[in-house]
């Protein structure tokens, strides 16, 4: 089993890429839940997310303690989050930053990447929100899901929800950022 | 067709298979999106339905009770405070055999104020003559929205049903659901025809003001409509299994419970993760079982006695509590175990919507195994608590 981790913004759709990251696995066959942790629900606030993927059916209806894998939407939050807690030994974090993975500090060795997300969106989404990009620097980091999974997730989420051409573009920030 | 969806989108799809004609609402988190899924589907076109915004819970229950004395099959979803407001209608209505079918997502019962899961707000009505079935994902959440219009419109029955589902842990969550096809649903669950209906042109009240001269006579009816329901939850529950080959157990379900030496009885979502903890355990070479308490009206008592009458000690798990020591699945799990000499233990875990996780169930197992050796363990164990935890 495969279990992940994601920090967001509430607005930055962290619950959102979780729940594609799940569309995304079971698309290719697999078993795969996802669900938000709320706090009091604002835009802004601190927000988490979780995912699992398994081949066969997922039973634990817990929220994820030792994550493969953690996704960070926005890295303001590293200042007041340990990222790193509970996160296994051969994991690995995907950040959304503009500097080099070298030059963030976990407080940890730990396999890091980082993506400029944010760049991404503005440019591809005319807005800040990074969810859809960050999920193809997952998809390279891991290889837990195909791009072109992920691309076919994002184009159902979206596309059934805001409309085709939302989606289309959404995937395209994904693949951008793989 | 499986389709990635949160508890909340499968209870509306339920709704939306089962051709509901009437659904008034009220938002409440985190049933709020069971709602909003009919809202667009009424919308859409996909949906055949009067969708009615009304101003408070309590009108959402009178509505539809209204609606269903006049021959419609309706349905409603609520969530704790939600729950409390409309208490009055809910006892309304099952006492006047009007099978509706709302959804409750399991949410604290303020104060103070909290939003995750906890069983106190279905508890609450447990003895307003409504049947209660708690399921443990989302495709059961589905599922049982279906069976509970076979089951509540059953002449032999027609009591309203209630079934109830983890607030976040199964309305937020998503995870792959089979969605049934709506013809298969069809031939399942015929559509509601009522023997009496309320009808302009045939003046008649119900519900009309009643004296201690025949009220006795009516309690006992509504007690029999309970009682009656047992059988038809299994019958319902056997149809269902062959149609679409899905096996819920009926009024519980069991898991690994036949050598087993211990067993835990458990409600909702903290079933799901127990399967997994029974089957480390088994591993590593305890023979633990489980016990899935399903309905909680009917209780079923002769299948819990007959479930767990050759265990060595049974814990009983609740996610609400009772202020007579313990919980009230606990309470009632007991009073139906009278008379079986083995020790009878509560574990209260996730209350107020805190994780019940892998390690609190081992530590449950644990207690209950201890009392089974004849160890001097506490009757009510609270979990994972600050202060005199275990």
């Amino acid at each position: 089993m495969f279990e992940l981790r994601f920090h967001g913004r509430g607005g930055q759709g962290a619950v959102m890429a979780a729940q594609t990251l799940a569309e995304a696995a079971v698309i290719e066959g697999n078993y795969a839940v996802a669900f938000p942790f709320f706090g009091a629900e604002r835009r802004g606030a601190p927000v988490l997310a979780f995912a699992r993927i398994d081949s066969k059916k997922i039973y634990s209806k817990t929220q994820v303690y030792s994550p493969d894998c953690v996704v960070v939407l926005d890295d303001s939050l590293l200042d007041t989050i340990d990222m790193v807690a509970g996160l296994k030994a051969n994991g690995s974090v995907v950040i959304n930053s503009r500097d080099k993975p070298e030059d963030i500090d976990l407080g940890k060795e730990i396999t890091t990447a980082a993506v400029d997300a944010t760049s991404v969106a503005l440019e591809i989404l005319k807005a800040p929100i990074t969810n859809t990009a960050i999920l193809g620097a997952l998809a390279k980091t891991t290889g837990i899901v195909k791009i072109e999974s992920i691309e076919e997730a994002i184009k159902r989420r979206f596309g059934e929800k805001l409309g085709a051409n939302v989606g289309e573009r959404n995937a395209l920030a994904a693949r951008t950022a793989y | 067709m499986k389709k990635v969806i949160t508890g909340d989108h499968a209870v509306a799809i339920g709704a939306k298979l089962s051709r509901v004609e009437v659904v008034p609402a009220y938002p409440i988190t985190p049933q709020t999106l069971i709602i909003e899924h009919i809202a667009d589907f009424v919308n859409d076109g996909e949906m055949d339905t009067k969708f009615l915004t009304m101003e408070s819970e309590h009108s959402v229950m009178s509505a539809a009770a209204a609606a269903e004395a006049a021959g419609a099959r309706v349905f409603t979803a609520t969530s704790s405070q939600g729950l409390a407001f409309m208490h009055e209608m809910v006892y309304a209505t099952a006492p006047l055999r009007l099978p509706v079918v709302m959804a409750n997502a399991n949410r604290t019962l303020g104060g103070p104020p909290g939003i995750w899961c906890e069983y106190n707000d279905s508890m609450g009505v447990r003895d307003s003559g409504w049947l209660q079935v708690y399921v443990e994902d989302n495709q059961e959440a589905l599922d049982m929205v279906i069976q509970a219009y076979r089951i509540a419109e059953d002449k032999r029955v027609l009591l309203p049903v209630m079934p109830c589902l983890d607030g976040f842990v199964l309305t937020h969550t998503v995870e792959p659901v089979d969605i049934p096809e709506q013809q298969d649903v069809d031939s399942f669950l015929p559509p509601y025809e009522p023997d009496v209906i309320l009808d302009p042109s045939r003046p008649a009240m119900i519900g009309t003001f009643m004296p201690a001269e025949y009220i006795m006579e009516l309690r006992r009816q509504t007690a029999g409509a309970v009682e009656s329901a047992k059988s038809v939850i299994q019958e319902v529950n056997d149809d269902f299994t062959r149609r679409f080959g899905r096996d819920y157990g009926g009024l519980i379900d069991t898991y690994r419970i036949d050598d087993a030496e211990v067993a835990l009885v458990t409600m909702g979502t903290v079933t799901s993760t127990s399967r997994q903890v029974v089957d480390e355990l088994r591993q590593e070479g305890e023979k633990v079982g489980l016990v899935k308490l399903r309905f909680f009206r009917p209780f079923p008592s002769e299948e819990l006695k007959k479930a767990l009458k050759d265990t060595g000690a049974v814990g009983v798990v609740d996610r609400s509590l009772s202020f007579i020591g313990g919980g009230q699945a606990f309470n009632e799990t007991r009073s139906a175990l009278y008379g079986l000499s083995i020790p009878i233990i509560n574990h209260l875990a996730g209350l107020g919507g805190r994780d019940v996780t892998e390690w609190q169930i081992r530590k449950m197992f644990e207690l209950t195994l201890r009392a089974a050796k004849g160890e001097n363990v506490n009757t009510v164990n609270w979990h994972n608590t600050r202060g005199e935890s275990v």
